[in-house]
This record gives C-alpha cells, sequence and structure tokens, in this order.
C-alpha cells in the first residue's frame, strides 16, 4: 500500500508541474490548473490510506470547514478583488506550514536529526512571515488598513528581530524538548516580523509583496517537507519557491524597483518637488466631443489604468469598443504592466468583459504603433503615460518604462478629477497641445460617449 | 529520507520551477501567481500527515494539527477556485476584428 500511494505522489508532483507549464500559455492555462486539481483531489484521497495515522474525524471535519468556506468565498468575490484574495489564501498556506513545524516541535518522540530541526525552524519562520504579511496585505488592499505604518529605524528593528527569531528557532530545533513558553515566544516574534515587514509598504508595490510571499510560503512548504520525509512537498514547495521568487523578479523589474527598494527603502508619498515647471494648460473635452473624436478616427487605442478598475467601469469600455468597431474603427487594448493592482490584473478585467485576448497587447507589442494613431484614449491611468519617465532624470519615476500615447495623434483621459498619479508627480502629458481631458468617473463617462456614439449612427 | 538526496531534489525542483515559468506572457502572471499559490496548497497533505500521528490525548499538538489541516485545505481549495475562475476567462475570439496587424 506504502509504495502505491509514493508512487501517486510521484505522479502528483508530475502533474503539478506540467499543470504549472501549462499555466504559462493562454491557450492552455486553463487546463492546466484543472489537471493540478485533480492531481491534489487525489493526492488527498491516497493520504487517508497512509498507514499509522489516526484522527480521521477531526481530520475531514478541518478539511470540509476550510474547503467550504474558501471555496464559496473564492467563487463569491469580485474580480476587482482578487488579488487580496490570492494574498490571504496564499497566508494561510503559510500558517499551515508553521503549523506543521509547531506539532513537529511538540511532539515527545521526536528524535531528530540536526538538519531536520534547522529546516523546521526555518520553514517556521518563513511559513509564520508569509501568514501575518500576508494579512497585512489583504488589511491593506481591502482598504482596512489605509496608513504605512513604520517603526523608528526600521531596518535595523527588522534585521535584529530577525536575527533574534532565527537565534530562538536554532535552539528549538536542536533541542528534543522546546518548552511551552519558548515556542509561543518563537511564533509570535516570527509573526510579528511578518507584519512588520509589510506595514510599511504601500498600495502600488503591494503586487511584489504578495509574489514574494507566495514564494516564503513555497519555501517552507518544501522545507518541512523535508521535516516530513514528503517528496511531494519538498518538490510542489520547491517548485513554487523557485517559480515564485522569478515572478516577483519579473514584477519588479516591470516596475522598475528592486526588491531591495520595496522592502526596505518603499516611495513615502513625500514626493520630491524639484520637477521643472510644466507649460501650457489643461484643456477640457466633454463626453460628446469625445465620441465624435473617438467615432471619425481609423486607428483607436485604449489604455486603461486602476481609475478604470476601480470604477468597474470595463464592461462598458468594452461595449463603446464595440460599438466604435462596428462604425469600422480598429481598436486595440494596451496594457502596461503594472496596470491594475498586480501584473496581468488588468488582463483579467478585460478578459471577464468579454474583450477577446488577441486584442489585448503588452507595452512591447504596441508602443510603436501609437505614432501611427489617431486616437490615445487613456482611461483612468496616469503615471504609466507620464513621459516624464523617458525625459527627466529627477524624476521619481524616471526609467520605467512608459506607453508612448503622447506619440498619438490625439490623446484623450479620462479622469477623476485633477489630482496626481499614485507617485504624487504631476504628468507633463495632460498639458500637450493635443492632450484633452474628460473628467468624470470612467463609468459614467463611457455611458455617455457609448449614447453619444448611438446618436451618431442613428 | 538522507539528506543528502533531498539537497539534490531541492536544487533539481528548484531549476525545474525557474524553467517552467520563464516565458510566461506578462497577462498571466497574476493567474500564475494564484495558480503557483494553489500548488502550495499541497501542505494540506503535510497537515493530515502531522494531525494523523498525533496521539489522541495530546489536546494541544491535535489543536494546532487540526489549524495545520484546516488551513491548508483552505489554501489548496480557494487558489483553485481563484485560479479557475480567472483563467477561465481567457477565451480567444480568433478572426473578429483583426485589422491591421
Amino acid at each position: 500500500m506504502s509504495t502505491f500511494i509514493q508512487f501517486v505522489y510521484f505522479l502528483v508532483a508530475v502533474a503539478f508541474i506540467v499543470g504549472l507549464k501549462a499555466m504559462s500559455s493562454p491557450a492552455t492555462a486553463r487546463r492546466g490548473v484543472q489537471w493540478a486539481g485533480y492531481a491534489m483531489l487525489a493526492a488527498v484521497l491516497v493520504t487517508f490510506y497512509l498507514p499509522g495515522l489516526h484522527n480521521y474525524g477531526l481530520m475531514i471535519t478541518a478539511i470540509v470547514i476550510g474547503a467550504a468556506i474558501a471555496w464559496y468565498l473564492g467563487k463569491t468575490v469580485k474580480m476587482t478583488d482578487m488579488p487580496q484574495m490570492v494574498a490571504i489564501y496564499n497566508g494561510m498556506g503559510g500558517g499551515a506550514a508553521a503549523a506543521i513545524a509547531a506539532v513537529e516541535f511538540m511532539r515527545a518522540d521526536a528524535v531528530h536529526h540536526p538538519s531536520v530541526g534547522l529546516l523546521a525552524a526555518l520553514g517556521a519562520i518563513i511559513g509564520a512571515v508569509a501568514f501575518s504579511g500576508s494579512c497585512v496585505a489583504f488589511a491593506k488592499l481591502q482598504g482596512l488598513l489605509k496608513k504605512t505604518w513604520r517603526v523608528p529605524q526600521q531596518n535595523n528593528v527588522v534585521f535584529f528581530l530577525a536575527l533574534f527569531t532565527f537565534g530562538i528557532g536554532l535552539t528549538i530545533g536542536f533541542s528534543s524538548h522546546p518548552g511551552g513558553l519558548e515556542l509561543t515566544v518563537f511564533f509570535l516574534l516570527a509573526l510579528a516580523l511578518g507584519a512588520l515587514l509589510t506595514l510599511p509598504i504601500g498600495g502600488a508595490d503591494m503586487p511584489v509583496v504578495i509574489s514574494l510571499l507566495n514564494a516564503f510560503t513555497g519555501l517552507a512548504v518544501g522545507f518541512e517537507g523535508y521535516v516530513l520525509a514528503n517528496p511531494l512537498l519538498i518538490v510542489a514547495g520547491t517548485v513554487v519557491g523557485a517559480s515564485g521568487t522569478l515572478l516577483t523578479l519579473l514584477m519588479a523589474k516591470a516596475m522598475n524597483r528592486s526588491i531591495r527598494t520595496v522592502i526596505f527603502a518603499p516611495i513615502t508619498g513625500e514626493a520630491q518637488e524639484t520637477q521643472g515647471e510644466v507649460s501650457g494648460s489643461l484643456k477640457e473635452y466633454s463626453p460628446d466631443d469625445a465620441a465624435a473624436t473617438l467615432r471619425y478616427a481609423q486607428k483607436v487605442i485604449i489604455v486603461p489604468g486602476y481609475g478604470m478598475a476601480v470604477a468597474g467601469a470595463q464592461h462598458k469600455v468594452w461595449e463603446m469598443a464595440q460599438l466604435l468597431e462596428e462604425a469600422g474603427v480598429e481598436v486595440k487594448f494596451a496594457i502596461h504592466p503594472v496596470a491594475g493592482r498586480m501584473p496581468g490584473h488588468m488582463n483579467v478585467l478585460l478578459a471577464e468583459a468579454g474583450v477577446p485576448y488577441d486584442k489585448i497587447f503588452d507595452l512591447e507589442e504596441i508602443n510603436a504603433e501609437f505614432a501611427q494613431t489617431d486616437v490615445a484614449l487613456v482611461i483612468g491611468a496616469n503615471d504609466v503615460v507620464n513621459p516624464a519617465a523617458r525625459t527627466n532624470k529627477s524624476s521619481p519615476i524616471y526609467g520605467m518604462p512608459i506607453l508612448n500615447v503622447d506619440q498619438a495623434r490625439e490623446v484623450l483621459v479620462i479622469k477623476r478629477g485633477k489630482g496626481t498619479g499614485y507617485s504624487g508627480i504631476e504628468n507633463e502629458l495632460f498639458y500637450r497641445d493635443n492632450c484633452h481631458m474628460v473628467y468624470g468617473s470612467a463609468q459614467e463617462v463611457a455611458a455617455r460617449i457609448i449614447q453619444r456614439l448611438k446618436e451618431l449612427e442613428a | 529520507m538522507d539528506g543528502m538526496s533531498a539537497l539534490f531534489i531541492f536544487m533539481l525542483a528548484a531549476f525545474t520551477g525557474y524553467e517552467v515559468i520563464a516565458r510566461v506572457p506578462v497577462i498571466l502572471h497574476t493567474p500564475l501567481m494564484s495558480g503557483s499559490n494553489f500548488i502550495h496548497g499541497v501542505v494540506l497533505i503535510g497537515g493530515m500527515i502531522v494531525l494523523g500521528q498525533t496521539p489522541p490525548d495530546d489536546a494541544a499538538s491535535l489543536a494546532i494539527g487540526f489549524i495545520a489541516v484546516l488551513l491548508g485545505a483552505a489554501n489548496a481549495a480557494g487558489g483553485y477556485v481563484v485560479t479557475e475562475r480567472m483563467l477561465a476567462m481567457f477565451k480567444s475570439n480568433k478572426g473578429a476584428g483583426e485589422g491591421g496587424r
């Protein structure tokens, strides 16, 4: 029986890797997650037949409660709120890994090899950090926690806390029967460390942090897999740890931020006001003007940003795009790598609204096309279209890749008000001669444009 | 398990994880993060093992093991649903208005 179970675990590990591979291409992605899903189910089922286990009642109760709640919430959450759901589920995985370590530490009959104690302690710290860090990330994205918050000497405090926690972890890992008090202090410190690391980080950097915590959880799971001598956990955890790290680097690169600056030197909001005066004036268009401009263009590129996501305007925007296409206008969507709240989040939102993914283009794919475009329509995006990133060396966003909307013949910007973007800097694009502002919530403006387009056709 | 072969498994799995997603397009970053989030839900198996090995009279370990299984199950189930919902939206609409490309 045991050999059979181990063989099923082996197949599950294969299915996870093949599934993950399939998930990195749009055409096969859905199949990929389904394979991984069946594999997970198989792994859980055969685990019930492992020799020497008891407490099946408790086990099944816990699985049913945990899975049912998570399933229900996952099914009902709005697409805009997906990032924080990923964060919270990730935190639960980290918490589970930490709890496994705790039970292993408390086992009376444990005679551990030192490497087992060491990895159990490491996995416990990383898992606990992922747990509390993800809870903070969830609270921030959900809007429960609005302020960034840092202690004096933040980096030193974090460093010494980490060192101290790790020290206690080592003594626990190498002692055969750690005391309850020692264990409690250890886990509380590790949890505090996770919270302390995440609290100072602002909203725009959150995706990178969630991705990093995701990699952390993977690593913790891999370590606990070693503690339990379970190769499936080692392989799945380590694969996620490595791919999560790479994903984190890709995201950080897209935002022109290094992991080090995200974690240890977050943008504090006090943007330096040393930028040159912007010249020109803001020119306003009504939604009706915008509708006419769009209708009589040949080629339109729509650049959606976080403002569109917040207004929940993606359905209206797609309806508008379809009307334009019916009128013979060529419409494409251009997505900046960090549009929305996470790389790829905007694609998910547009896909939800029914925009086929072959109309959606990456920055590299489409940037050269703006010069041959009649109208670039920017909806609720700001910093990602700010030409200062290309030209102004003193700008905090200098060097970030941007969408070159300013090269289009005409630029329309739908925006809630005259405020600045996340980075708090003025956008000189809005003052250019070829740029017009349409003020209002994306939802309302798009609805008005749709109405006007229909009148123009009638 | 012998420590050295575990080290080899760690090494190979790390390279696999890196290679498997090396060429992922930006549009799939969020679903892929969510998908790998689901895969580390396999921690549920570990939770089941420690809970199953706990002597039935050790209340503290039972409680913590119970929490491990509960959290692991939530990670796996929630991670799956969220990923599946995101990916279900990626439907291609080939042939429809692919104008000047």
